[in-house]
């Protein structure tokens, strides 16, 4: 049943992805990537990490792509991209990415930890004790650094005074 | 019963190597922007599977760290994009050439 839903995620995720590399509209490569993300949080759930799937489609699906479709609505491309002229980019990127699936396969036989016990899921309470004391001080830091990435993000944009 | 981590694993290993290809096939800056943002989260991925098997218990906390990292790289990076767009007026890759020799 669990592998059922597993596939069927999975399906969702790698066909939206690869929607998005065939459609040619931005706004339509955002809305597929949306999907993927919210697919891939179903498969963090399945992983027993209900609190990350929740991270992933509030933060992904939810806060990146909506910056990502705000950005695309000011930037105003006309009639679109063309897609690459030269058929030899294609080929060589489908042939570069098979050759990187082959050889991180591989790597990963070779260092796969083993067999995997059954593992309870996390649940969010152990998260966020675990974010308050052993992680305590990289928490801090993040919350800097969003403060950082939102004065960077502001300066960058704001139009120069006349 | 339930889903060995290795699944989880390739599922990774595919979307990642979607993601290159996605970078190399688009001509424009936001959707290269969206193929990156592809491989964190397959990295992200293959990050929990492998700490499945591994029995590592913080993954998660770490992986919390790293969506919190990818939003901000995602604010910074989209704020340059629309600073190129405003300064040249096109976000065509082909155009971004003034460092050419």
């Amino acid at each position: 049943m669990v592998i059922i839903v597993f596939f069927a995620l999975a399906f969702i995720c790698t066909g939206s992805v690869l929607g998005m590399i065939l459609s040619r509209n931005q706004g339509t490569s955002a809305l597929f990537l949306v999907l993927a993300f919210a697919a891939l949080g179903g498969v963090f759930g399945l992983l027993g990490a209900p609190f990350l799937a929740v991270v992933q489609v509030i933060i992904y699906a939810g806060a990146i792509m909506v910056l990502f479709i705000f950005v695309i609505m000011m930037i105003d491309m006309g009639q679109g991209i063309a897609r690459e002229k030269k058929r030899w980019a294609l080929v060589l990127a489908c042939a570069m990415a098979l050759v990187l699936l082959g050889e991180l396969g591989f790597a990963a036989r070779a260092a796969w930890p083993g067999p995997d016990a059954a593992t309870a899921s996390v649940t969010p309470t152990e998260i966020g004790r675990l974010l308050f004391t052993t992680y305590a001080y990289p928490f801090e830091l993040t919350s800097v650094l969003l403060l950082a990435a939102l004065a960077g993000a502001i300066v960058l944009v704001k139009k120069r005074d006349p | 019963m339930t889903v060995p981590a290795g699944y989880f694993f390739v599922l990774s290993l595919v979307l990642f190597v979607l993601g290159v290809i996605a970078f190399f096939v688009k001509r424009d800056l936001v959707s290269q922007f969206m193929a990156i943002e592809v491989m964190l989260n397959s990295a992200n991925l293959a990050f929990l599977a492998l700490a499945k098997a591994a029995r590592f218990a913080d993954a998660q906390a770490v992986v919390f760290f790293v969506v919190t990292v990818a939003a901000a790289e995602a604010a910074i990076g989209l704020a340059i994009v629309l600073h190129i767009f405003r300064r040249r007026r096109s976000i065509r890759t082909a155009d971004l050439d003034s460092m050419k020799g």
